[in-house]
């Protein structure tokens, strides 16, 4: 079995974003870009099935600028087998996204796909789920443990009443859930080995997929700031104070 | 054409966070010429669900499902029959639950659209705002999609009445794909208050040091008839189950009474949080993040704290 796990180049999730001052994004020059840290679980849980013998190779794969090479080689480091970049500078929404991933799905033959459950950059969480759809597969979104046995995954999902058991039939989709694993580092040979592994390099045009965006983004603005508070001395001055605004 | 707002429900009421959605469906309503809005409910033995659906205000008629394919709400199944569904509407509302999550961006998917995340604005039939980057910026879009599929942040809108009255339309068409199947759920049990719905929410986080302390929390809880959150480390460490998790990509709340203890305020629980009405904090280190956003921040160690205000309660 083939696994592709596709990987997002963000904001680092330590980065406090500056917006620009025209209103249209967030400042992304000279500010510290990550692996989506959804996507790092994704490619830690595909090392771990395909070191426990369930599956021959690991592919990553990023959409997006030239820099998402970097991206892949943190992929690779952690032990994915190869990479491939769609490249493109243009802005591409979660649909288009998904529809590249479906073709490279079917272009690599992989039967598993495990993708983040969202990116930290504009918070959509669809990729995966639009990504099952578009295959014809069966979902488990939002992963907090996966088991694979007689054809069959079994994935238990994070829901809003607590976790949920499906079992799914292969070939199919995960998206990965914050507790689903703990990404290892990187080793300093493992990024020195990266360096050799294969990387394919495509253009995102060449899959006849229609990259225009659906959503015109208008404005990205401020959200309202909260006024700073105070600080009380004590509980009793908490609790005085909580009483004279009604709060309890 | 009309508005296909989807029902949340656990098979006997109506998910409030619908209640949320069903408003802002009302407002979208408004910029097209008074669309009707139809409820789709979909479960098994559900009767009782459509009854409530049809007394959701601005609602016109409850599409009621009732089959077996939908006795849990599997995304194939749900994608299948809404995206049938979808020729007779322009939009399909959802509040932005675990279930729409899952399934909504599947019908977009197939509809070859795009979904519009979480709104917390409606501006026109087809302009939005939504939070991006944890809620540190507002986007403001418009979609050129022909047909809309929406997730509501629950936090921005507020409760439809319950005061309607629209006709049922039984409906049955049963997809079953069975290419996944439901196995088993753990879910919390609890008397207290649901946690995205709550008046008030006390929440710890890895400062609390232990699962046996948050008996400290529960304790202030029950004083308060609060609900219990948690950050992310305190889930991380076992303290507490997920769905405690309050945050970025755990569970948006906005209630009149947020109280963070034992939590340093990361952006990404800051973004779970942040519009709540009144926010306490309280913190033994003076220079946690969390203070900048409460309204009172109490600078003390939360095990003599948590006693002292479970006892001046
Ligand atoms: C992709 C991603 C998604 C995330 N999503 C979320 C999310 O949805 N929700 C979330 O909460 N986090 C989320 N996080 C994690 C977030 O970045 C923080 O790591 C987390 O919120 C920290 O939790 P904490 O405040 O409990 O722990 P810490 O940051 O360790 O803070 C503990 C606090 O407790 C205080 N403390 C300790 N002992 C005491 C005591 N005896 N009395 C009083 N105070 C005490 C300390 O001073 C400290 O401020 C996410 C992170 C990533 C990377």
């Amino acid at each position: 079995m083939k696994i592709l796990v596709p990987v997002k180049r963000v904001v680092d999730y330590n980065v406090k974003v500056r917006l620009k001052a025209d209103g249209s994004g967030v400042d992304t020059a000279n500010v510290k870009m990550s692996m989506n840290p959804f996507d790092e679980i994704a490619v830690e849980e595909a090392l771990r099935i395909k070191e426990a013998g369930n599956a021959e190779e690991v592919i990553a794969v990023s959409i997006g600028v030239q820099q998402c090479q970097e991206t892949l080689r943190t992929a690779l480091a952690m032990g994915a087998d190869r990479a491939i970049l769609v490249k493109t500078d243009a802005a591409i929404e979660p649909l288009a996204v998904a529809k590249i991933l479906a073709k490279i799905t079917a272009d690599v033959g992989a039967d598993l796909v495990i993708l983040g459950k969202q990116a930290i950059d504009d918070d959509s969480n669809q990729t995966g789920q639009m990504l099952a759809a578009l295959l014809g597969r069966p979902q488990g979104t939002f992963a907090s443990e996966l088991n694979l046995a007689d054809g069959k995954i079994a994935v238990t999902r994070e829901v809003d009443g607590g976790l949920e058991t499906l079992s799914l039939s292969l070939p199919a989709v995960v998206t990965a859930d914050l507790r689903l694993n703990e990404p290892r580092y990187a080793s300093l040979p493992n990024i020195m080995k990266a360096k050799r592994k294969p990387m394919e390099q495509l253009a995102a045009e060449d899959y006849g997929v229609d990259l225009t965006p659906r959503h015109n983004v208008i404005l990205v603005s401020e959200p309202a700031a909260r006024e700073a508070g105070v600080k009380v001395a004590n509980v009793a001055e908490l609790v005085a104070k909580l009483k004279s605004v009604g709060a309890i | 054409m009309s508005i296909l707002l989807y029902v949340e429900h656990d098979g006997t009421d109506v998910n409030e966070a619908t209640l949320k959605a069903a408003t802002a469906a009302s407002q979208l309503a408004s910029y097209l010429d008074n669309a009707e809005i139809h409820a789709l409910v979909a479960g098994q033995n559900s009767q009782a669900v459509a009854e409530q659906a049809a007394k959701i205000s601005g609602v016109s008629r409850v599409i009621h499902v009732d089959n077996a394919a939908y006795a849990h709400p599997l995304a194939e199944n749900l994608t299948q029959l809404t995206k049938g569904l979808m020729d007779n509407y322009s939009a399909l509302v959802a509040a932005a639950t675990t279930t729409a999550k899952n399934f909504m961006p599947c019908v977009a998917a197939l509809l070859d659209v795009m979904q519009i995340s979480e709104i917390i604005k409606v501006n026109s039939a087809n302009g939005f705002e939504r939070p991006i980057y944890a809620g540190n910026a507002i986007q403001t879009l418009e979609s050129s999609d022909d047909k809309l599929i929406i997730t509501v942040r629950t936090t921005a809108f507020k409760t439809a009445t319950l005061d309607g009255s629209a006709s049922i339309t039984a409906q049955d068409s049963a997809v079953n794909t069975a290419s996944s199947t439901f196995v088993s759920a753990q879910l919390s049990s609890s008397d207290r208050p649901e946690l995205a719905s709550a008046k008030i929410v006390i929440s710890g986080g890895r400062g609390m040091g232990s699962g046996e302390n948050f008996a400290l929390i529960e304790k202030v809880a029950d004083k308060l008839g609060a609900a219990i959150g948690a950050s992310r480390a305190a889930v991380d460490a076992g303290y507490v189950p997920n769905d405690y998790q309050v945050g970025q990509t755990g569970k948006v709340v906005a209630p009149d009474l947020y109280i963070a203890v034992g939590i340093s305020g990361a952006i990404q629980h800051l973004a779970g949080m942040k519009d709540s009405k009144i926010i306490v904090a309280i913190n033994k280190d003076e220079d946690a993040p969390i203070f900048q956003v409460a309204d009172y921040g109490l600078v003390e160690d939360l095990f003599t704290a948590l006693p002292e205000l479970e006892q001046k309660l």
